[in-house]
């Protein structure tokens, strides 16, 4: 065992592992988060907490974490390394793990001109790649970035990482993924999946290279409650790849939420049966509530117990 | 080479609003290259601040000189016979180098009329794009001659982030992902499996964030 993380552990034990996201309020009181978690718990193996997404301020993934614990949720602490240097941000790690969280996602980040600080200057002194491999020889060679090693109490993460198989260049995406698992990732979020058949063809090169068995891969997948939202990302989110059919689907659906949710399940379904993914990671933006619905739906609920 | 961008000419007269005469002082090197402060635009800006103060009545009388560059204190020389007492204040239409090197000469108010923006070339007439971070240490060897440092958005050594799509960065669609460019020429130079090594954390010391940085090449000093 890695991290002994219940997501870990849910993994080894051969679980399809599901996961959901809490996006933290933009004000200084958690009780949205701490009600998030209540209504997740039964019906996710763990959450992930975001970090300043889309560049925005918010309260931190790590405090939402604590938060996240109290009301016995598995966190997943999203870092990115837009906004803190090796120092913050190993510093946070360590702080983090103090506080009981055992998973950490890494990545890049959005750029801060998408935010409302576009004036900001952004770090980016280490990448995600980087970022994973400190996380790695920090848990496993008892090492900081300097090369100073941690005495006692290293922080012993279950390291993720995410996979955009929507970016490009297409080709070079799962080179990619193979560079992140050998920097020591343990596990991996993708993108929403609205595209399945790149979706396949990416899991294709995937099990090419033996990758979906040296890491953990989750499909991503975002609920629509309308063909506006996935017609928004279609047009301007960069990296998502929206197929016109979904659009179409969406705008021809009576009850758009309830074909939202159909939809969600049917991809699930689909993803089970694709060889190498191990489990899913529900995005629900501003729809957290509709999480256990999606869950149950799907026959995922109950969700596993750990076996001791 | 430094590529500049003139400041608006209402913001230079701001900065001179209290001068009577100025010495507009030009520069021959980069920002001439570049069509931001060479002889002919401090012509330009000369007769335009003149022509904004005739307007509010208040007249500015200038003087125009351009030195070969502001960036060395052998030309530095040729500026003193122009730096008068009458001389209230002084515009320098170089880079940021040539305005500190102007103000550590000499004991005047000097004032930028360019705004500097990074070290690149010519893209095309009238267009210049970046090129350079100036981070100290290159690793062109290692992405086929394409630096992520300052061409991706994230400086981003293990690319491309998820945000590259149809070959433009996340940021705005007519910014080129660095890592595209990357990976394709990696690609034509049958070197893509270079892409597979992870490069590791940068030394920062040797950029900006190691403090202000000195060259010294002992071998051509005089003293």
């Amino acid at each position: 065992m890695k991290s002994g993380s219940k997501l870990e552990k849910l993994f080894n034990q051969g679980e399809f592992v599901v996961s959901g996201e809490i996006g933290p309020p933009k004000h200084a009181n958690a009780d949205i988060i701490r009600e998030h978690a209540r209504m997740l718990k039964e019906y996710v193996d763990a959450v992930n907490l975001t970090d300043n997404q889309t560049a925005i301020v918010r309260i931190s993934s790590i405090a939402s974490a604590v938060h996240v614990l109290a009301e016995e949720l598995e966190p997943i602490v999203q870092m990115t390394v837009r906004d803190r240097n090796r120092i913050g941000i190993q510093s946070d790690l360590l702080g983090a793990y103090s506080v009981g969280v055992k998973n950490v996602l890494c990545l890049s980040g959005d750029h801060q001109s998408f935010g409302n600080h576009p004036t900001s200057k952004n770090v980016h002194d280490l990448d995600s790649i980087q970022l994973v491999k400190a996380l790695k020889d920090m848990r496993d060679e008892k090492k900081f970035i300097c090369g100073d090693e941690i005495k006692e109490h290293e922080p012993r993460f279950f390291i993720g990482a995410v996979a955009n198989p929507f970016g490009d260049p297409f080709e070079y995406r799962v080179m990619r993924l193979e560079k992140k698992i050998n920097a020591g990732a343990d596990f991996i979020q993708t993108q929403c999946i609205f595209d399945m058949d790149r979706f396949e063809r990416w899991m294709e090169q995937v099990r090419e290279r033996g990758l979906h068995k040296k890491a953990k891969i989750m499909a991503g997948l975002m609920p629509l409650k309308s063909h506006k939202a996935a017609k928004y990302m279609q047009k301007f989110v960069s990296g998502m790849i929206v197929p016109d059919e979904i659009i179409e689907r969406m705008e021809n659906a009576e009850d758009k939420k309830a074909e939202g949710v159909e939809l969600c399940v049917e991809q699930i379904k689909h993803l089970q049966q694709i060889e190498g993914v191990a489990g899913v990671h529900i995005m629900a933006v501003n729809w957290e509530n509709i999480i256990p619905t999606i869950v149950e739906k799907a026959g995922l609920y109950p969700r596993p117990q750990i076996k001791e | 080479m430094i590529v500049a961008e003139g400041k608006p000419i209402a913001e230079v007269a701001k900065l001179i609003e209290d001068a009577n005469k100025v010495l507009v002082v030009g520069c021959g090197g980069c920002v001439t290259v570049c069509l931001a402060g060479g002889e002919k635009e401090v012509g330009i800006l000369a007769s335009a601040l003149r022509m904004l103060r005739k307007k509010e009545d208040k007249p500015l009388e200038t003087v125009e000189i351009t030195i070969s560059r502001q960036c060395d204190p052998e030309y530095m020389e040729q500026l003193e016979k122009y730096i008068t007492d009458d001389i209230d204040a002084v515009v320098s239409m170089a880079c940021g180098v040539g305005v500190q090197f102007v103000a550590e000469r000499f004991n005047k108010w000097v004032v930028p009329a360019l705004d500097t923006k990074f070290a690149g070339g010519a893209l095309e007439h009238g267009v210049w794009g970046e090129r350079c971070g100036l981070c100290g240490e290159c690793i062109l060897y290692k992405t086929g001659g394409i630096c992520p440092i300052i061409r991706c958005s994230k400086s981003i050594l293990n690319g491309p982030c998820g945000g590259s799509q149809d070959g433009k960065c996340e940021i705005d669609t007519e910014v080129d992902c660095a890592w595209q460019l990357i990976y394709d020429r990696m690609k034509t130079l049958g070197k893509l499996d270079k892409l597979l090594e992870i490069e590791p954390i940068k030394d920062w010391s040797k950029s900006r964030d190691g403090g202000p940085r000195k060259v010294v090449k002992e071998d051509v000093m005089i003293k």
